[in-house]
């Protein structure tokens, strides 16, 4: 039990990350470990059910790929972003109104 | 014959590939493969009223094909036609089409996964597909606002993308499944009320982001007007509704069962949603941002009528939502070509385009009678059933609420019309042309659908929104059926 605790946790941490760091790249770092720490409770719980179930063994690495995905290319928009505003604190990129 | 599933998302996959192959060869190729491509998927969707019977559940390995997943698939398919069509003069403006083409047939494939996935890995993976194609088509222009959005709506989306798969992940430890129709069996047979609330709140922190509703919106006014406009059109017209109203719709009738408590949830943020998106509206001076908070209100009335939970109240729910998809999207063309022609968004810039663009002065006329809720058109229909469930299950606030929210965008398109159409011309506007008819074919093809779905309105229920709603009465009964067809 204290496992699983452990990894929402690890997911609500990422979270943190997200919500409240004001660095665009601590924001993706906070996006990462919250992406690999939701796909580790998947598999934590597909552990305990029997062996390694063969769903989770077969959807584990293709979720892993889509959040690498997602996340190479949050980092290109990140770069673009820096390059437009020249900074990469969200406080002063803000030109859209509303 | 159940193959034809798969051509739905491997048609589009296949050609995303082909697109910046065969532009080495030829600048026109990728106009010409993509507007091939998403006319075979049109045609196949509605091919499928031909091949198999009516009230049909079409398996095929994972994927389930059945009344409410086919009328997403038609207005997915037509409005991506329609769209493709317009971009191949629209996009002249920005390099790199063949790159442009490409991400849309990924964005399409992505979307007719979601639709057609039959288990919650295949709609996770499709989910990702689609917002990571759609993410980046809103950042297209790379101008610093556009970046700024795109950043915006990809952050928001991953985390919602993230609570959904944490609900999967808890749905795969309650029940040992992933399968949609396997859970739906499972869970009947198992008592367990507090997991699936939490799972149920979970997506709907998910799939509302998705879908825009209030208070998960504030992505959308940003997003929706910083893309180009045919891919606006695509995200306001159907992306938040395969990806956001869809899924929940699946997820809650047929997999996890409606309950009065999820019912009342639904209401309630259709209802906010509702008011909240055209109060938003109506102070706007940007066209396309107008035209995008208004797509948060009128989410708004397709999830109050489906949250009604009666049978009127999800046809008009459904049928809300095919007809939302036909004018939104035809605004946002409008807005295109209004922006394509004067190179402004501003409202307080334009003036009497009425004289010189006739054919899009007349098309969003139509489309902005057709938004408020004007007889005969199509959401005019629509609104009364949502209307009618509200009276018919005794809830007179919400009725009048919609009544309210329908007033309040009549009152907002009036601006619209006044500022953008109506007006004396400005000096500078005095030589502009109506746009090429490439570009106003498919615009003029909208709103005559938006008109004749309003007089014929018995037909276009009868035909494609009472398998919907079928389907969506099936219930938890979903699981059994699959399984069986399997």
């Amino acid at each position: 039990m204290v496992i699983y605790l452990l990894c929402v946790v690890l997911i609500l941490t990422g979270l943190y990350g997200i919500a409240a760091k004001k660095d665009l790249l601590k924001m993706v770092i906070g996006l990462i470990i919250m992406e690999y720490s939701v796909i580790l409770f998947f598999i934590l719980i597909g552990y305990q059910k029997e062996g390694l179930s063969s769903t989770v063994k077969a959807s584990s690495s293709a979720l892993a790929a889509a959040g690498l995905s997602i996340t190479v290319i949050t980092a290109a928009i990140v770069l673009r972003v820096y390059e437009r505003y020249g900074t990469s604190d969200i406080t002063k990129i803000r030109k859209l109104k509303g | 014959m159940n193959g034809i599933l798969s051509i739905f998302i491997v048609l589009p996959i296949v050609s995303a590939f082909l697109i910046p192959l065969f532009n080495r060869v030829n600048r026109k190729m990728p106009d010409i493969i993509g507007n091939l491509t998403v006319f075979c998927l049109l045609a196949s969707a509605i091919g499928i009223f031909f091949l198999f019977q009516p009230g049909f559940v079409v398996v095929y390995h994972n994927l389930v094909l059945d009344g409410l997943s086919h009328l997403l698939i038609i207005t997915i398919n037509l409005i991506a036609c329609m769209v493709a069509f317009y971009s191949i003069n629209y996009m002249e403006r920005y390099t790199g089409k063949s790159r442009y083409y490409a991400l849309f047939m990924l964005m399409l494939a992505g979307m007719n996964g979601v639709v057609l996935a039959g288990d919650f890995i295949l709609l996770f993976i499709f989910l990702e597909l689609a917002a990571t194609a759609s993410s980046a088509l809103v950042g297209f222009g790379t101008q610093a606002e556009e970046m700024e959005a795109s950043l915006k709506y990809l952050i928001m989306g991953s985390v919602a993308s993230l609570f959904i798969l944490f609900g999967i992940a808890l749905l795969y430890g309650l029940t040992g499944a992933v399968n949609m129709a396997d859970i739906a069996r499972i869970l009947q047979q198992t008592d367990s009320s507090w997991p699936r609330t939490f799972i149920i709140v979970l997506f709907l922190l998910g799939f509302g982001t998705k879908a825009a509703i209030v208070p998960f919106h504030s992505w959308l006014p940003d997003a929706h007007p910083s893309a180009p406009a045919p891919i606006s059109a695509m995200l306001s017209g159907v992306l938040i509704k395969a990806l956001g109203v869809y899924a929940l719709v699946r997820i809650i009738y047929n997999v996890m069962g409606m309950t009065p408590q999820v019912s009342t949830v639904l209401m309630m943020l259709g209802t906010v949603s509702m008011l909240v998106g055209v109060l938003l509206a109506i102070g706007q001076w940007d066209f396309k941002r107008l035209l995008a908070c208004h797509s948060i209100s009128q989410i708004g009335y397709v999830v109050l009528g489906i949250g009604i939970a009666t049978p009127i109240g999800v046809m008009g729910g459904l049928f809300h939502l095919f007809n939302h998809a036909i004018f939104k999207s035809l605004l946002f063309l409008n807005a295109g070509a209004v922006e394509y022609t004067t190179g402004t968004r501003d409202l307080r810039k334009m003036g009497g385009l009425a004289n010189k663009m006739p054919i899009n002065a007349v098309t969003s006329l139509a489309a902005s009678l057709s938004i408020s809720g004007i007889p005969p058109f199509n959401g005019f229909w629509s609104k009364l059933f949502i209307i009618l469930a509200c009276v018919q299950s005794g809830k007179l606030l919400l009725a009048f609420a919609c009544a309210v929210g329908s007033l309040l965008t009549l009152a907002s398109f009036l601006k619209v019309q006044k500022y953008a159409f109506f007006d004396n011309i400005k000096v500078e506007f005095e030589n502009i042309r109506e746009v090429p008819a490439v570009m106003w074919f498919p615009m003029v093809i909208m709103a005559l659908l938006c008109l004749i779905m309003g007089i014929f309105f018995q037909y276009s229920i009868s035909i494609i929104i009472n398998p919907a709603v079928q389907a969506v009465a099936r219930g938890v009964s979903y699981g059994r059926i699959v399984m069986g067809g399997l």
